[in-house]
């Protein structure tokens, strides 16, 4: 693959440890919008009204290019030969490092809009500070990402309110999702040592900088929603490191289906 | 009061004659209204339904870019059926009562989606013959008499062009690949084969509506006429791609310049109908599920509409 | 039939800066909000808007198509509001 010098001098700049380093952290952002917007995708021909299947289509696809930008950069910097489907689709379960909230089952529409605003708070307060990296390729990315993530955040956002002070029903069921996904947010701004060592060479942004942000929105979010924000609960951490849920096993087992069975052709 | 009647009905007639679109306000006679809603809803129907058997291999997709196609190709199959039953309404149909009517089993939808997707290769044959086919049907209909059907079926035609060429794009990918995509793409080619040629509906002579529907000009071509046009385009196609049409009765003929073709099994077109296909419950069920699990999402979202626009009222006061 | 069923909106797109908004159709949403971003969702996919309208369709009144020929045929002989009406010398420039 040609690369444009630009690229070329910013790679060249890496020490081989950091270079590695971001390789990982670069696979890791490509695992979660891959899982996540997999996800997403089994919601489709399935949404509880033809519009909002429309909806998380959408914001499936949206996930599914990022994933691709992410896993074609990955493939650049590991420099092995590997191609963005390589990594997506060939690599074993505990090589994902997607965390585990985004490998959590789509459950009721609650859950899904649980599971989402989570996320989005996270994704889209990371890529508004992911843009300003002085890596150009991830700045770049995080560019495109950050409007779209903004949407996301949005759609989550409205319907996270509108389930909380909506009926009897479902603000029974958001309790129950926020019961079940609460312990899986805190891992999302707990940096692993990859991220701590990219945190450190300033590449991506360090967590505990988005913290108010991101608390002030979720403040916002479950006040309008009449929701109590869960407090003092034990926050599962793993997946980022490549120890998941059993959930991860069977997205893989058909993710990975056709690449596994036919290996080495194009599709 | 009987000579108005009458006249009305002439002088709508004779505005379909002069291709002048009638609109929802304009006077229309009930039957045309009754028979819009009907090919309007199962339409609507057959892109909701049609969702399913490719949706179903979305998450097997065997590389990014086309899971990214795929779902974006459901995706906008959700969007069809969306313009549609919004047609639909115009003439004083709801979506509840039709898909109530769809989830009852009153209502029809496309048999086709009543086959099962067994391979990846399903995925092309779906979009480059299913997706062939429909278009056939549809593109006539752009220019059907009643305005908001024909205004719909134009963006659905405009989007539906990607459909069959990322369609034909898999199958000519799978030919050109090993022995065993090769083998896959003949398997679909295969199974799909009749099935699509159903798509068009009973032989004319046992289509009793068609000749109405074509006065009404809500139908523009007769189902045989689309069918044969249909073996003539799929044909040499086929043979680009390097496999073999299953139908041995297929052969070139000169003189009407056209193929000649086996005679579909009516008995299996009669009985997915009816609904012994092998996916007919399993479709519905799907349908009827996720319009029921929904339900508490959508009253919840009226419920909190109402608790707002309450609190907007008192903030004015 | 439950009461589930959320209101019908009509929706306008305006397609680029300096055009104006027009019908593209409708769909069903909870409130306006909902229906602007439903809108988003469903009928600007490939690029086709810049700027959305939505109207609840029971707001919307429509003129009678029984009324058609008092409303509209007045106007056809009324051929000298059209410019064209006016015959001008060939030696005129800019008019």
């Amino acid at each position: 693959m040609q690369v444009a010098p630009s690229e070329t001098a910013a790679l060249n700049s890496y020490s081989p440890e950091l270079r590695q380093q971001l390789f990982l952290c670069v696979l890791q952002l490509a695992d979660t919008s891959l899982i996540l917007g997999h996800r997403l995708s089994e919601w489709c021909g399935h949404g509880p009204v033809l519009e909002q299947d429309l909806a998380m289509a959408n914001i499936a696809l949206d996930l599914l290019g990022e994933t691709r930008s992410l896993y074609q950069y990955a493939a650049e910097l590991e420099g092995q030969g590997r191609t963005e489907d390589d990594l997506a689709f060939l690599r074993l379960a505990v090589e994902y490092k997607n965390p585990l909230l985004v490998e959590q089952p789509n459950g009721d529409f609650a859950d899904t809009v649980t599971r989402q605003f989570l996320f989005d708070n996270f994704h889209y307060h990371f890529l508004r500070a992911l843009k300003n990296s002085p890596d150009e390729r991830l700045a770049a990315i995080a560019e495109k990402a950050v409007k779209e993530a903004a949407y996301h955040l949005k759609w989550s956002s409205e319907w996270l309110i509108r389930l909380g002070d909506g009926t009897e029903e479902s603000r029974k069921r958001l309790d129950k999702a926020l019961d079940t996904l609460w312990r899986y947010s805190g891992e999302l701004t707990k940096p692993t040592a990859t991220e701590q060592a990219l945190q450190a060479a300033g590449i991506i942004p360090d967590y505990a900088t988005l913290l108010p942000t991101m608390e002030a929105h979720l403040n916002h979010v479950f006040q309008e929603a009449t929701v109590p924000v869960p407090q003092g609960v034990f926050m599962m951490t793993g997946g980022k490191e490549g120890r998941h849920t059993e959930h991860l096993g069977y997205i893989l087992a058909e993710l990975q289906y056709m690449q596994r069975t036919y290996p080495g052709m194009k599709w | 009061m009987e000579t108005v009647e009458i006249n009305l009905e002439e002088q709508f007639q004779a505005r379909i004659d002069a291709d002048i679109r009638i609109e929802p306000k304009d006077w229309m006679p009930d039957a045309y209204r009754k028979t819009l809603i009907r090919q309007i809803s199962q339409h609507a129907h057959s892109e909701l339904v049609g969702m399913l058997p490719e949706g179903n291999w979305i998450t097997r997709a065997p590389s990014l870019k086309r899971k990214s196609i795929l779902l974006s190709k459901v995706q906008d199959e959700a969007g069809h059926g969306l313009y549609l039953y919004s047609a639909a309404e115009t003439l004083g149909a709801s979506r509840d009562q039709m898909l109530a009517d769809l989830h009852s089993g009153k209502a029809k939808y496309s048999s086709i989606f009543n086959y099962p997707t067994l391979s990846w290769a399903d995925m092309g044959t779906v979009g480059w013959l299913v997706d062939g086919a429909a278009i056939l049907n549809q593109v006539p209909l752009c220019r059907t008499s009643y305005g908001p059907y024909a205004r719909a079926m134009v963006r659905v035609c405009k989007e539906e062009s990607f459909h069959q060429r990322q369609g034909f794009e898999i199958m000519q990918t799978l030919c050109e690949g090993a022995p065993e995509q090769k083998a896959m793409a003949q398997e679909a080619l295969n199974r799909w084969w009749w099935p699509t040629l159903m798509m068009f509906g009973p032989k004319d002579a046992d289509s009793p509506n068609t000749e109405q529907s074509m006065k009404w000009r809500i139908k523009r071509f007769t189902n045989d006429e689309l069918r044969q046009k249909f073996v003539d385009m799929m044909v040499p196609q086929a043979e680009f791609l390097g496999l073999t049409v299953p139908d041995p009765a297929l052969k070139w003929n000169e003189t009407k310049q056209g193929y000649d073709f086996g005679e579909v099994n009516w008995e299996e077109f009669w009985n997915v109908v009816k609904g012994n296909g092998m996916c007919n419950k399993d479709r519905l069920g799907a349908r009827v599920k996720a319009h029921e699990e929904g339900a508490w999402v959508r009253e919840a979202a009226l419920a909190h509409a109402k608790k707002r626009a309450a609190k907007a009222e008192t903030q004015a006061a | 039939m439950n009461q589930s069923e959320w209101p019908l909106w009509e929706v306008f797109i305006r397609s680029k800066q300096g055009l104006d908004h027009k019908h593209v159709g409708s769909l069903h949403a909870a409130d306006a909000t909902m229906a602007i971003q439903n809108a988003r969702d469903v009928y600007t996919r490939r690029l086709e808007g810049i700027s959305i309208w939505v109207v609840e369709s029971q707001h919307v009144h429509a003129s009678n198509p029984d009324d058609a020929e008092a409303f509209y045929d007045p106007a056809n002989d009324k051929v000298y509001r059209h410019p064209t009406f006016y015959q001008v010398p060939d030696s005129i420039k800019h008019m």
